[in-house]
């Protein structure tokens, strides 16, 4: 009797210590960053001339927030992230959710599903950067596309791309949708799979029209998913860097239009400037958790 | 008994890959601390491309180069090449590092020379971590016939801190075929007379477009002749000025664009680099020393695997002239890092590449690139030395002639990255993006990020 006890205990004792790397890697990797961020926002601390003067670190307070705000124009970088996630992310959910409706729709009886499926997931797989390389070529002044479009004269002189605010925010997002809406066709594939089948023959049975079953059944079973789905697509849109920076080549033209937040916080890396860096990226963190919380308490709540 | 056992060796191995990484880091300091090796044997030198090491290759008498393992011999010394691309300021951050790692570490690891370029050339010689060429062991008559202004670029509190063995005046290279076809001549010396001052120079792109060409590729063409003339340096007293003659190539180029008088290309961008080829339509270009013998010519080619000659692509449909303002563009200097162990090695490298006449000579007759050497040449401009390339000119009389003009009195540790963002910024103005007042502010907003210590209008 008593063995049996001990060895219940033994076993939960193990739980724990399989538990220890998770634990551990969170606080090498994770923990002490973040607090070291926060610790790091309030002191001056970079180097001037170019790298070879160190300054600092001082402790300035919340100097830096304030710079930030007033001299940074900090919000000008947000606007600029959340539109370019928007202009890919409204695309890429409708695409996505037809998609999957389709891919899932037993009476469609749709040929050669799984190889449509990895078909559209093959964007994701290509680097980002090796992405955005192909667009800058093809896209260029006189690339590709425009002497396409200058021989079959749908264009007089070729349009630049890359010096329209419209043509750079637009291709960012464009690319953004390829590389996503394979991924995400998959997981609310998976979200509708898991519906109780039953439902949906009742509806029909009932006579329900395949617009009416998607949009009364589809849709509200769908909902902890898209939840999901929106959540994780706005933590990655808001850290958007790979592919604006290199299409713009870091420089985020034009007007800056381009310029999201973690390519302002990369260009902090020219001074090695803690200071500066650790206050953006404190900044970004509550307002990611701002925007999360807003998401998730907008979707989830209205439920119950 | 065996799983519980099975099951600790899991958790080990977990642990012991996490830890892994930081003590491998560990054990390669230490075997580098070891490595104290005999003082002065090593010559560590720092560079951003193949050039240089291509100059003390051909020309530096007794250096033996090991192609399979990229280093060098001098004597007994060893020269090891630390070649970083300037990508993305690549080169300058790997050598800001060493250099603030310069006293921890052993002799043969320190940095013994670095290259440097003009743009950024008062951020090292400003600071301690250059050396007085007088203290290697350069004197002044040893370097009476470099071109002052190479030397002013690198004075810092009236020592001299670096030394080069080229000089980079800018010239304006045009097309013969097009100043035949529009201004009805193609002799240099005629074209000058078009092209002397910046009214004539406006004029001349007026009939340029008026015959189907444009004078100018891009935004950025003729930005170093006005920013090479300024009234004063970038930075002065902690704050960011805009030069009033910087303003007028605002102006210009904005004019330029809005006519049609240039193609709306980059700096380095593919369509610049088309418009210097066989299917251009570009009157010409502001190019200095390296850029016509280096870039242009392989720009201009049809073939670029082909033989260099005239037939292949416009080889040989290039004439040079002073243009419009004298101002030069780029060169590289050798300095000799503070905490060296090879001041001898140094010393002999900088006199014979950089202040020896013959070896100085034979560079340009070899490389046709121009050398820091007023005799070597003017004694060159005077003979029958002539280019293929440029249709049979001896274009080194011309930047022999304007070498000597080039001031260099108000260059600023902060160069380089203020005409980046400002050419940056004022891209989106000759785009139409933006007004010129909010382009400006955009060019101060960067150059703060860049700069945090600077502070603007």
């Amino acid at each position: 009797m008593a063995k049996k006890k001990s060895s219940c205990v033994r076993y939960t004792k193990w739980g724990y210590i399989f538990l220890i790397p998770f634990f551990l890697v969170y606080i090498l990797f994770s923990l002490i960053p973040l607090v070291s961020t926060i610790y790091n926002s309030f002191f001056e601390n970079y180097r001037a001339a170019g790298g070879l003067l160190q300054v600092g670190p001082n402790f300035v307070g919340i100097d830096n927030y304030i710079k930030l705000f007033k001299e940074y124009d900090i919000l000008m970088y947000t606007t600029n992230t959340i539109v370019i996630w928007l202009l890919g992310f409204i695309p890429q959910i409708i695409i996505s959710i037809t998609l999957a409706a389709w891919f899932t729709d037993l009476r469609l009886k749709l040929k050669a599903k799984s190889f449509f499926k990895t078909v559209i997931y093959m964007p994701g797989l290509i680097m980002a950067s090796a992405f955005a390389m192909l667009f800058f070529s093809i896209f260029s002044d006189a690339g590709p596309i425009n002497d396409i479009l200058l021989s079959l004269n749908i264009l007089d002189e070729p349009f630049r791309f890359l010096s329209s605010i419209a043509g750079t925010r637009g291709l960012i997002a464009l690319m953004n949708f390829l590389m996503w809406f394979g991924n995400t066709t998959i997981i609310l594939m998976a979200g509708i799979m898991s519906i109780d089948i039953s439902l949906f023959e009742a509806a029909e049975v009932d006579g329900a029209r395949s617009f009416q079953i998607f949009r009364k059944i589809t849709i509200p079973q769908l909902r902890p998913i898209l939840v999901y789905v929106l959540i994780t697509s706005l933590i990655g849109g808001l850290q958007m860097f790979d592919v604006p920076q290199v299409l713009t080549n870091g420089k985020g033209l034009p007007n800056n239009s381009s310029m999201t937040l973690i390519m302002f916080l990369n260009k902090h890396l020219y001074s090695y400037n803690y200071g500066m860096g650790g206050a953006l990226s404190v900044v970004l963190f509550v307002l990611t958790f701002g925007l999360s919380l807003l998401v998730y308490f907008a979707f989830v709540k209205k439920k119950d | 008994m065996k799983k519980k056992l099975l099951s600790l060796i899991f958790v080990m191995v977990m642990i012991a890959s996490l830890l892994a990484a930081c003590g491998k880091a560990d054990d390669e300091t230490a075997a580098d601390d070891k490595n104290t090796a005999d003082e002065g044997k090593v010559l560590n030198i720092w560079c951003w491309n193949d050039e240089f090491q291509s100059r003390v290759k051909d020309f530096y008498p007794g250096y033996e180069h090991n192609d399979s393992t990229g280093e060098g011999k001098i004597g007994d010394i060893t020269v090891k090449w630390v070649i970083t691309p300037n990508e993305n300021n690549a080169y300058q951050n790997a050598l800001d590092a060493a250099l603030l790692d310069q006293k921890n570490k052993a002799a043969d690891d320190n940095v013994d020379i670095f290259l440097i370029e003009a743009d950024y050339a008062l951020k090292y010689t400003d600071s301690d971590y250059t050396m007085d060429v007088k203290k290697v062991g350069l004197t002044d008559a040893d370097m009476s016939e470099q071109y002052q202004y190479t030397k002013d670029i690198v004075t810092a509190n009236g020592k001299i801190k670096g030394s080069t063995w080229q000089a980079t005046p800018g010239l304006f290279v045009y097309r013969r075929s097009i100043a035949n076809e529009v201004l009805g001549t193609d002799d240099p010396a005629e074209v000058q007379k078009k092209l002397a001052d910046w009214n004539k120079f406006n004029a001349v792109a007026a009939d340029m477009k008026a015959s189907g060409y444009t004078m100018l590729a891009g935004y950025d063409d003729s930005y170093r002749t006005f920013s090479n003339n300024v009234s004063g340096p970038w930075v002065q007293g902690g704050k960011v000025v805009v030069d009033d003659n910087i303003m007028r190539w605002v102006d210009q180029t904005k004019e330029f664009t809005d006519k049609g008088y240039n193609k709306k290309t980059t700096l380095w961008a593919p369509e610049w680099a088309a418009e210097q080829g066989p299917e251009g339509t570009t009157f010409g270009f502001f190019y200095s020393t390296w850029g016509i013998n280096f870039t242009l010519l392989d720009n201009s080619l049809a073939d670029a695997k082909a033989a260099k000659e005239v037939g292949n692509g416009i080889y040989g449909d290039w004439a040079v002239c002073q243009g419009p303002e004298s101002y030069y563009w780029g060169g590289t200097w050798i300095c000799a890092a503070t905490g060296t162990d090879n001041v001898s090695a140094i010393k002999d490298i900088m006199l014979k590449l950089t202040c020896d006449k013959a070896i100085m000579k034979k560079i340009t007759e070899v490389t046709q690139d121009y050398t820091n050497h007023k005799a070597a040449m003017n004694e060159l401009a005077n003979s029958d030395f002539q280019s293929d390339f440029l249709g049979g000119q001896n274009h080194i009389a011309l930047f022999a002639e304007a070498a000597p003009k080039i001031d260099m009195s108000n260059i600023s540790p902060y160069d380089q990255g203020c005409n980046e963002e400002f050419q940056g910024a004022f891209k989106d103005y000759f785009d139409g993006n933006v007004s010129k007042e909010e382009a400006l502010q955009n060019f101060y907003t960067n150059i703060k990020v860049k700069y945090p210590e600077l502070t603007t209008n």
